[in-house]
């Protein structure tokens, strides 16, 4: 950037797709502190203290379950990054560093994971978590959102294991470390870049997935944040104000939970672990 | 997925050896098995067989697909879900990866201010969920609300507002767009990551030797990140041809208006779970999964064999 | 730094394990698709019940009406379903029996108090068993805002004619939308626009059972002119009805921004609750009619999963359902949702009372596609839904949409082949 000009049209071009990534979510969260009238006749105006109103905020908080939904959603999603980072590097580990007969079509079958829609089995994978007595528990979206994660967790960590530089390993091995030792001391700490950006995509598709909640643990105080808003979205459908601020209630923490995130995200990134 | 590498383990017994794989392959392999391939074996079964009301299981061989392909009830609404499918998919590759891409370049170069502060809100609308946007769009398209009519007004160009989301020539394209929108920060963020990993001294060498910043990217950084803009577009065409939630959240099951905005994963929630008074059909959703199930590996197999060959692995 | 990390991870992974535990025993969990009542449920109909019966607990965990068949297919399918299944009327409840999800209810002691009309919906095909216990129906009509029509100076009309010169002059007055409806859901389209109006063209039940028996044909006159009279609605639609949502037109007509609103009758709470100044009139009929015909549809029953564990309980509780206790709280703490049972019911709702008033002035109907004609693929509901909505975006002519509904329907009906 050694003309300001051009530094101008990058800041330019940056700030508005920021802007039209922003507009919509401001959108909801602004709209969300208005009175219904103001809502729908004045959409752009910020909230004023003549047009304010919190009534969908009562009506949201009023149900005393959304604390319990958020934790199912926190346990859920913690659970699930943490088996698939763990079982996905260690697989992803010995894929990529050992020879072995079935190596090539284990890692076929591996990849099959990445290709299955998430609800082709569905049925089965009732039945299955019905047989387990895990129905309305979180154990069972635990374990089928990680084995729906596996597979891309496995791909993308094997992509970037084989960039570690092999003299890493070699001088361990000659160092006396055993496997696992190369494996939790080494390897793991020099994947965090990788694992993070792993976490990030396990992360979104867990947080927000409605089906499986749905169908696995619909009841009995287990449901996620999503499948709360979800219900509380039917039953006040015609509510703008309540629509809003269950939409607002469910945005906000996302994107504070991602800003925290992201931090490691940078910091990982830029850390030159890789390079 | 990944070649392992020439190595010995130098004084290993077998025994140990098979020890270590179990140990770091068992986790990851029983539970991938048991929630994910057994319920897809499940369902590739069950499109073989005809299931009756008594709830047994009549083997009919290929019938279901032959219906599927060759009886008008059951292929038209098929090739038109597999075609928007495509579509659907065009317009990803045509828009949200050129996008993700231009958006990567220009946040990796250097002596950037706010770089991170961009990055992480030109991310934000991946994070939410699919039910969360469907709404949010809607409200702002919606004819009612108005939003974006008077967005347009305020440029002079009121006129092009129409009920993009209930015409048919436009629903699709609209809700592609809606989703483009959601997801660009994906391949933003994977070829951002394998920008930066790009060694600095490649482009010193590169702006000594005269290059600008944009010569730099399409000579020097672009030929190193063709293996990643592959990944995204495999990722991409997975993705899309496994979607379902944003249609199913703006369009409901019929995915209106006339089918215009049906894809597999509409379709195939539609025939599998039946709709108002449309019973659910377990043989024939498990035959149209299995063709999902088809397509995707015919799309992942010309990736793995004809495209990630081809691409050499950069190392340093 | 990692170790932390990993650390925290894993107390939260522990604490997964130790949340995953006990499944609750003996309470009744009831299936439903209406989340708009939950409220009435858990304060009203549930203690009710607790008061004579203190000793059987019951939840109402409804799920979003689009998904609800989805959701409770797969739930059945798995064996995780509620004890007490709400039932759509027909075909898709009759599927549920059949497979043997829904247990038959014939012994039931309420059950008396119920016409075979009313139970007709959950009976099967040669009238032996009945599997759910009939709860409510609800009727068509149009609902109107009363201030508009004074302002704009138009009496509710009584005859079709009467209806659009109505609906032209509210659009000439330019204020307000003349007719509340839109297509992007489809289902308002079919429900609210074709069975509404239609069977004054098919002439109620003579015309359902023609199309059941196959000596009328969907390209018929009577269908042709129902698409024909809906086509007629589209310039008095809102601005863009194409991309329109069912909670859309809801929150237009509620906010007082439209005149009249092509109802059911289940929308009347909805109304109260913005507190619109409404009334009702019923589809007016074409010119030339000498009988009016209303849809007055048998809309929700109520049954037992029979996979239940607490099956006696459950009895109990649908045993109640069919009294004329439940019968009084439903006809007026849900107005617009009327009770099936043979049970006096005073309304308390004067546009509730309004419809029902239909019922004497007026021969009633169910809608056509419910029974039979949906059993097959095509489905007739999907596509009248399809063609409805077509015709009033003007992307399909009457004649046109009539001649693809009657095509899809010879496909597999034999009736319809000859």
């Amino acid at each position: 950037m050694r003309k300001p000009a051009s530094a101008f049209a990058v800041h330019g071009i940056l700030a508005l797709y920021t802007a039209l990534a922003l507009a919509p979510i401001i959108l909801v969260i602004m709209n969300s502190f208005k009175a219904k009238r103001a809502i729908f006749n004045t959409p752009l105006q910020p909230p004023m203290p003549w047009n304010v109103d919190l009534i969908g905020y009562y009506k949201v908080f009023g149900d005393s379950s959304v604390g319990i939904y958020y934790l199912n959603s926190i346990a859920v999603t913690v659970g699930t990054i943490f088996f698939t980072l763990l079982f996905g590097a260690m697989a992803a580990w010995a894929l990529t560093e050992y020879r072995f007969r079935w190596n090539t079509l284990l890692a076929l079958f591996l990849s099959i994971g990445i290709m299955v829609p998430i609800r082709l089995g569905s049925v089965s994978i009732i039945q299955l978590v019905s047989d387990l007595n895990l129905i309305n528990t979180l154990t069972a979206l635990v374990l089928v959102y990680t084995a729906q994660n596996l597979p891309l967790s496995i791909f993308i960590l094997s992509e970037f294991i084989q960039q570690i530089p092999k003299d890493l390993r070699e001088a361990g091995r000659c160092d006396g470390l055993s496997e696992y030792n190369i494996f939790f001391y080494i390897i793991l700490p020099l994947l965090r870049p990788a694992m993070a950006t792993v976490a990030v995509f396990t992360m979104i598709p867990v947080w927000n997935d409605l089906w499986f909640p749905l169908l696995l643990a619909p009841t009995g105080g287990k449901q996620t944040i999503t499948l709360g808003v979800q219900q509380f979205l039917g039953q006040y459908i015609t509510d703008w104000n309540a629509v809003l601020a269950a939409l607002s209630t469910a945005i906000v923490p996302v994107l504070l939970l991602y800003v925290i995130f992201s931090r490691q995200l940078i910091r990982g990134l830029t850390s030159g672990a890789v390079k | 997925m990944a070649k392992p590498q020439q190595h010995h383990l130098v004084g290993m017994s077998d025994a140990a050896f098979y020890r270590v794989l179990l140990f770091f392959l068992a986790p990851a392999v029983i539970v991938y098995t048991t929630f994910s391939i057994y319920p897809l074996l499940d369902t590739i079964m069950n499109s073989f067989y005809d299931r009756q009301n008594d709830g047994s299981q009549l083997y009919v061989g290929t019938a279901n697909f032959v219906t599927l392909l060759t009886d008008t009830t059951w292929s038209g609404p098929f090739w038109n879900a597999f075609w928007n499918n495509c579509k659907f998919f065009f317009i990803h590759m045509l828009v949200q990866n050129p996008i993700g891409l231009a958006l990567a370049a220009l946040l990796s170069l250097p002596v950037l201010r706010f770089r991170s502060t961009y990055r992480t809100l030109i991310f934000m609308p991946t994070m939410l969920s699919v039910v969360i946007i469907g709404f949010t769009w809607q409200l702002i398209l919606s004819p009612l609300w108005g939003i974006a009519k008077m967005f347009l007004q305020f440029f002079g160009l009121g006129f092009l507002f129409g009920p993009w989301l209930g015409i048919e020539s436009t629903a699709l394209i609209t809700i592609s767009l809606i989703s483009v929108w959601q997801f660009v920060g994906i391949p933003m963020i994977l070829i951002y990551t394998a920008l930066l990993a790009i060694p600095d001294e490649l482009i010193d060498a590169a702006t000594v030797d005269g290059l600008n910043q944009f010569q730099a990217f399409f000579y020097v950084k672009l030929p190193l990140i063709w293996p990643t803009i592959g990944l995204v577009s495999i990722l991409t065409f997975v993705n899309n041809f496994n979607a379902f939630d944003l249609i199913y959240a703006m369009k409901g099951a019929l995915a209106g208006p006339n089918f215009s905005a049906d894809i597999m994963g509409t379709l195939f929630y539609r025939v599998f779970f039946g709709n108002q008074l449309q019973l659910g059909d377990t043989s024939m959703g498990s035959t149209i999964a299995t063709m999902m199930f088809i397509i995707i590996l015919c799309g992942v197999m010309v990736y793995l064999f004809l495209i990630q060959r081809r691409m050499q692995r950069y190392s340093f | 730094m990692l170790k932390t990390t990993l650390k925290t991870m894993l107390l939260a992974a522990v604490a997964v394990g130790a949340m995953a535990g006990a499944a609750s025993a003996g309470k009744l969990t009831i299936e439903s698709w209406r989340n708009d009542d939950a409220s009435i449920w858990k304060d009203k109909i549930i203690p009710a019940f607790n008061a004579k019966h203190p000793d059987i607990t019951l939840e109402f965990t409804p799920t979003a009406p689009a998904e609800y068949n989805a959701a409770l297919n797969a739930r059945l399918e798995g064996g995780t379903a509620g004890d007490i299944i709400t039932c759509r009327p027909f075909d898709a409840s009759l599927e549920l029996f059949n497979k043997g999800h829904l247990a038959p209810l014939n012994d039931l002691a309420s059950m008396a108090n119920f016409s075979d009309v009313a139970k007709s919906a959950w009976t099967t095909d040669d009238g032996a068993t009945t599997f759910c216990v009939p709860m409510a129906s609800v009727i068509h009509g149009f609902i109107y805002n009363k201030d508009i029509f004074k302002e704009v100076g138009v009496e509710p009309p009584k005859t079709e004619e009467e209806f659009l010169a109505v609906l032209e002059k509210i659009k000439a007055n330019g204020s307000y939308t003349p007719l509340v409806m839109g297509t992007n859901d489809q289902w308002e389209a079919a429900t609210m626009g074709f069975q509404n109006i239609g069977p004054n063209y098919w002439k109620g039940e003579e015309g359902r059972k023609g199309l059941i028996d196959g000596t009328q044909k969907l390209t018929d006159k009577p269908y042709v002119n129902t698409l024909a009279a809906l086509a007629k609605w589209a310039p008095y639609m809102g601005d863009g009805y194409q991309a329109q949502k069912y909670p859309d037109s809801q929150n237009l007509f509620g906010l007082g921004k439209g005149a009249i609103y092509a109802a059911g009758s289940w929308d009347i709470s909805t109304f109260r609750a913005q507190n619109v100044n409404m009334g009702a009139f019923k589809a007016p009929p074409p010119a030339g009619a000498s009988d009016c015909y209303i849809s007055d549809h048998t809309d929700i029953g109520i049954g037992l999963n029979a996979k239940s564990a607490n099956a006696a309980d459950a009895k109990v509780f649908l045993d109640w359902i069919g009294s004329d206790e439940f019968a009084n709280i439903l006809g007026n703490e849900l107005p617009g949702f009327f009770p099936l049972s043979n049970a006096k019911v005073t309304l308390s709702d004067d546009v509730a009372q309004e419809f029902v008033n239909w019922r004497g002035e007026c021969k009633s109907t169910i809608r056509n596609s419910y029974q039979i004609l949906s059993r097959g693929t095509p489905n007739l509901e999907n596509e009248l839904w399809n063609v409805s909505a077509q015709v009033l975006n003007g992307t399909m002519t009457p004649d046109a949409g009539a001649a693809q509904l009657e095509d899809g329907l010879k496909k597999w009906y034999a009736p319809h082949q000859k």
